[in-house]
């Protein structure tokens, strides 16, 4: 499920405008960032230049190099957890997944942040006070866009993932416990 | 006594004979609800068809929604398009190339949609050139026109483009007879000297390219429609004629003088054969093929030298005429291939032939002359019924696929509904005023979507407000789907309406091109970004490499360019979003303003007369800060040294 979660959106932002009645949007994968729609990714760009935020490059941002990495690396420990039965592992596979999710919903967060408040000071349309962060997740008006923000497949695959872990560790657990109560 | 006696039934005539026209007014005007309900299409709704009509003298094809009247977009076909450069810019002007140099207007008759086994398919749609003879084909994935082919050894380009079942060919014939080759003779020799050519366009149907397969040298007539057989029919093509008096002059009274003139029946699988057998001759006719190229976003002419002709004397069966009363003037297939309905525009009947009739006829010899070596078939062995009580001025004939045609009558400036095969008129619907072609949707396919009829009208007088001595002509919108013709809606047209072809929505809105792909944009002159933006000087001629998008231009600041210089503006739109293009425009530019299309690339070409400083600007309201989009060119005196710079 884990090794699945590479081939779909981990995660899906979608924008909609009077402009755009057919709506755009963004979706990041565990490698890259593509647009919705073939040119959605550039077009996007072209609208944030009106408010001066940084165009969105896929090769600047480094964790997208990174993430395979740690999803090829929790499959193959899910795999040696999965051939030596060993609980331990099993709860540490949990734990390393925990930290990994809050870690990447973070920095997700901070780029998002980033984007959202790094603006260019020079940029045509300038609303005081206004930030332009999309939500982590659920929906928000940014002026005339409406940005929905929510896991795609991927994420819900990573979730998916660590809940049937959790759950097989739950059962793994009582069942011990139950062995020790009997003895 | 007696007075009172007369008075009674005059004034119960003069009451009746008001009720009379008040019906007759209830039943032409809509005005109702009901009729409202049914050409409302609801805001951000969309229309059931796409509609086609020719711009007749505008040389234009314009596109309106069926059946809410609505004009959705003028495509520039034969005339210069200065709203968008179409015909101007050094990347369109090839498409107006002939033989004669470059025109920049014609006069456009019959749109044509592709078919496919019968039935209209949405690929293309193609349209005559009347003056300057020519056939055009409109790319319906872009809305753009995509192709045009001078037709040779021809008059006058009425009778065309009508396309074989599979759009195996579009025909065409001469309106006007002449010298053939042309030569310097005196007009008054015309039955010794004059021709007329048939020609049969062959359709690529990989890209739709177009090429004179073969061209048929026909008695010296003037040719005026035609339509290609279907069904039992496919393989021929019907071509009326009239002037078969062959006169030079004065040809309302002279050449309405015959009692019946002909329809030229062409048998054009059996030409195919004569043409495999070496039957044709290679004619020296100088002709211009003009190519778009959607990649390059330029067209290409490439000039023609010769034709190959056929000559009916050296094939015989290639011909038959079906004597036809009194001028025809339209004539019409009907979905089974088995009627030929010829609209004898000064007969006081529709003259209705039968395919099987004539193949029999043929069989048998059924001859009663021969006219320049043509078999002449006896009109009553070929002749399946005549409609009486027509209308006056009978044209032309589209069908319902329901067994009903509908006639169009100038004179009587009438839509009549008649039952195939037992000719009876059923009902009648006037028309506001003197209609010439009526249309239904795929009403000349195998396929007819008989649900409206389009009247194509030539004279509006009071149906509009009106606008002084030139008024507009208009298209009138009729419910064919119940028994009795319902009249819908009015609504004008851009130049004449002349003849327009209809298609089901579907078949054409999932397909169209939103925007042209940077990556694939093979212009010379394109560039596929800013960082690849340049000016170049070569002697004269500055060629500036620029780009549009949202919301600048870039370069936005040129200098070093002369008065007496030649200034290229190559302008190459980076959008990839659907629906925004750019525009520009230079201060004192001769040509035209351009509109660029998405991934599109467009020349503007300026020369520059006075020194200055010269702003240019977008034209099209492209986004919030459109008004932003501008720049300037500086121009020094001749010789000037001004350093060449940008940015």
């Amino acid at each position: 499920m884990l090794a699945a979660s590479y081939f779909f959106p981990i995660w899906t932002i979608d924008l909609n405008a009077p402009q755009y009645p057919e709506g755009m949007g963004l979706r990041i994968w565990a490698d890259e960032i593509r647009g919705a729609g073939e040119h959605d990714l550039n077009n996007l760009n072209k609208l944030n230049h009106y408010i001066g935020m940084k165009e969105i490059d896929p090769d600047a941002i480094p964790e997208l190099k990174i993430i395979p990495f740690i999803i090829l690396f929790m499959v193959l420990f899910g795999a040696v957890v999965f051939i030596t039965k060993n609980k331990k592992l099993l709860l540490a596979w949990n734990i390393i997944l925990i930290l990994f999710l809050l870690i990447g919903l973070y920095d997700f967060y901070m780029w998002e942040y980033d984007y959202g408040h790094d603006l260019n000071p020079n940029a045509p349309i300038k609303v005081p006070g206004m930030a332009y962060q999309p939500p982590l997740i659920g929906s928000k008006q940014l002026l005339n866009i409406n940005a929905v923000s929510l896991p795609g497949i991927g994420g819900i695959l990573i979730f998916l993932s660590l809940a049937s872990a959790s759950f097989s560790y739950g059962v793994e657990y009582i069942k011990s416990k139950r062995v020790k109560n009997v003895k | 006594m007696l007075k009172k006696n007369l008075l009674a039934p005059f004034i119960f005539s003069v009451m009746l004979s008001i009720v009379f026209i008040g019906c007759a007014d209830n039943g032409s005007k809509p005005g109702t609800s009901d009729a409202a309900e049914k050409v409302y299409v609801a805001p951000g709704e969309y229309d059931e068809f796409y509609s086609f009509m020719s711009g007749g003298f505008s040389g234009q094809v314009t596109v309106y929604g069926l059946p809410s009247g609505r004009l959705f977009k003028v495509i520039p076909v034969f005339s210069q398009f200065p709203e968008n450069g179409y015909g101007y810019t050094p990347e369109t002007r090839p498409m107006l190339q002939t033989s004669y140099g470059e025109i920049p207007w014609d006069d456009a008759h019959h749109p044509e949609l592709s078919q496919t086994n019968g039935e209209v398919d949405g690929r293309w749609l193609f349209i005559n050139a009347n003056n300057t003879p020519r056939v055009a084909r409109i790319d319906l994935t872009t809305f753009e026109t995509e192709e045009i082919l001078e037709i040779p050894n021809s008059g006058g380009n009425h009778g065309s483009p009508f396309t074989t079942m599979n759009t195996e060919y579009i025909v065409a014939s001469t309106r006007f007879s002449v010298p053939i080759p042309q030569k310097d003779v005196p007009i008054s020799s015309y039955k010794e000297n004059f021709q007329g050519t048939l020609s049969f366009i062959k359709i690529n149907p990989d890209n739709g390219h177009m090429d004179i397969a073969f061209q048929i040298l026909v008695p010296g007539f003037d040719y005026d429609l035609a339509h290609a057989g279907k069904g039992p029919s496919h393989g021929w093509a019907f071509f009326t004629s009239y002037n078969s008096e062959q006169a030079n002059t004065l040809l309302e009274i002279n050449a309405s003088q015959n009692d019946k003139d002909f329809i030229a029946a062409v048998n054009w699988k059996l030409a195919e054969e004569y043409v495999k057998q070496g039957k044709g001759k290679e004619y020296k006719s100088e002709y211009y093929s003009n190519r778009y190229n959607n990649e390059t976003h330029t067209a290409v002419s490439e000039k023609r030298e010769k034709v190959l002709i056929l000559d009916p004397a050296d094939c015989p069966g290639l011909i038959y005429y079906l004597p036809t009363p009194k001028s025809p003037h339209g004539v019409d297939v009907d979905p089974s291939g088995e009627y030929i309905v010829a609209g004898g525009k000064l007969a006081t009947v529709i003259p209705v032939h039968s395919f099987s009739k004539m193949i029999k006829a043929i069989e048998n010899k059924d001859f009663i002359s021969d006219m320049y070596g043509i078999p002449v078939i006896k009109y009553e062995s070929v002749i399946a019924g005549e409609v009486e009580n027509c209308g006056l001025g009978p044209l032309h004939t589209e069908f319902d696929g329901n067994g009903y045609a509908y006639t169009s009558a100038f004179i009587s400036s009438e839509v009549v509904k008649w039952k195939l095969g037992t000719w009876e008129v059923v009902d009648r619907i006037p028309s506001y005023y003197s209609i010439g072609h009526l249309m239904i949707p795929g009403g000349d396919s195998q396929k007819p979507f008989g649900k409206y009829l389009v009247s194509l009208n030539k004279i509006t007088k009071d149906r509009y407000l009106p606008t002084g001595p030139e008024l507009c002509q208009s298209a009138q919108l009729i419910d064919i789907s119940g028994d009795k013709m319902k009249l819908l809606l009015d609504f004008p047209t851009i130049g004449e309406p002349h003849y327009a072809q209809a298609i089901p929505a579907e078949k054409l809105m999932n397909k169209q091109v939103k925007i042209f792909e940077l990556e694939k944009n093979k212009h010379p002159y394109g560039v596929k970004s800013e960082k690849e933006t340049k000016v170049e000087r070569k002697g004269n001629d500055v060629h500036i490499y620029m780009t549009t998008t949202r919301t600048h231009f870039k370069p936005d600041n040129i200098e070093g360019v002369n008065v007496g210089d030649k200034v290229y503006f190559h302008i190459t739109n980076l959008e990839q979003d659907w629906d925004i293009p750019h525009g520009f425009a230079v201060k004192g530019m001769r040509t035209a303003e351009l509109l660029i299309m998405p991934g599109q690339t467009r020349t503007a070409v300026w020369e520059p007369q006075r020194e200055g400083v010269y702003p240019f600007y977008c034209t099209d309201f492209c986004s919030a800060l459109h008004q932003e989009m501008q720049g300037y060119i500086r121009i020094s005196g001749k010789n000037s040294n001004t350093k060449l710079s940008f940015n």
